[in-house]
């Protein structure tokens, strides 16, 4: 039998379910939100099940520490990169601007 | 599960870390970004904006058409169901076509309305991702994603209910529904006793996002969990 995929977890052991309510942060709406537009007509870059597939391709290692939209950020920039809308470099020099900006701005406060 | 968030903070993306004490007492959850997959969304988005793919607007627009999408519109569903035995009929035979009724759509997946009886409880997972009804109820909870819920609920549902306060007799089958991304489930509770002649729209405040997922049946009509 193949090995399962660190996504196709069911049956296997686990803790209790922690049932509070979170409302949804807006970081959180906005990877959402940018994951559709990507998805859905009229751009459909790609398909839901290749987004899947690239959620499920993290390593087993960050699949499991990261939070649900932080696999779907992470999931993002492997379509985007993947898909050739924008390359690695461009996200890595736009990352360093946006840090160092809200870092500056931190300062500001 | 609250949905009062007001996105005209955010018409100007490009300054919307710059005033973190204006947002007054209604958004909790609006913070400076400390993580570095929060860097790297506000990063991904700028750089698509800039390239023209998508604009700002558009992501408010999306962000605001799924703040309304809330379970409140699962619950209409339910509540007409509960009062109205030819449409009940329609939703469980075509799940799609009975929500198109309401004014809802799934577009491009399947709908299945599983109905809730004395002898049979379903409840909804995705073992394999988070596959839910989202247009129906809107975002799916954190405990819906989380791999408690993913790894348990198939193989010890009774456990899991009772995490959420769910006592069910033995003498009822519990039945696990596991999501897929082109199938989606939609859990129809039981009409809670003493509702007789009750509104759709005073019983529609009894289905709950969970008694539509299975963790949890219908309120009964003290709004106390049944």
């Amino acid at each position: 039998m193949a090995e399962r995929g660190v996504h196709d977890m069911g049956g296997e052991a686990g803790g209790p379910v922690d049932n509070h309510e979170h409302v949804p942060t807006l970081s959180e709406r906005r990877v959402d939100a940018l994951m559709q537009l990507m998805r859905a007509n009229p751009r459909s870059y790609w398909v839901v099940d290749e987004m899947r597939r690239t959620i499920e391709s993290l390593t087993p290692g960050h699949y499991n520490a990261a939070g649900y939209y932080e696999k779907w950020a992470y999931a993002l920039r492997g379509l985007l990169i993947e898909k050739g809308v924008v390359t690695e470099a461009e996200i890595d020099a736009k990352l360093a601007e946006v840090k160092s900006r809200v870092a500056e701005q931190s300062e500001k406060c | 599960m609250s949905h009062d968030h007001d996105h005209d903070h955010d018409h100007d993306h490009h300054h919307d870390h710059d005033h973190p004490h204006d947002h007054g007492p209604f958004q909790p959850d609006i913070k400076e970004p400390t993580e570095e997959w929060e860097f790297l969304e506000i990063a991904m988005r700028e750089l698509l904006i800039q390239k023209g793919i998508i604009t700002a607007r558009e992501v408010e627009d999306m962000i605001e058409e799924w703040d309304g999408k809330v379970p409140e519109n699962g619950a209409r569903v339910v509540a007409r169901a509960w009062t109205d035995a030819a449409y009940k009929a329609r939703l469980l035979a075509d799940g799609n076509a009975g929500v198109q009724e309401m004014g809802m759509d799934l577009p491009g997946l399947k709908l299945v309305v599983l109905e809730n009886t004395p002898k049979v409880h379903h409840m909804i997972v995705c073992t394999l991702c988070s596959c839910y009804p989202r247009t129906i109820l809107g975002l799916p909870p954190l405990w819906y994603k989380s791999r408690a819920y993913r790894t348990r609920t198939v193989r010890e549902p009774r456990a899991v209910l009772a995490e959420f306060g769910t006592e069910l007799p033995d003498s009822v089958e519990v039945r696990v529904v596991d999501s897929t991304a082109d199938c989606r489930y939609l859990v129809l509770p039981m009409r809670p006793e003493g509702t007789d002649g009750w509104s759709t729209d005073e019983l529609a405040r009894l289905a709950t996002r969970d008694s539509m997922i299975g963790t949890a049946q219908a309120l009964n009509p003290e709004g106390a969990r049944g």
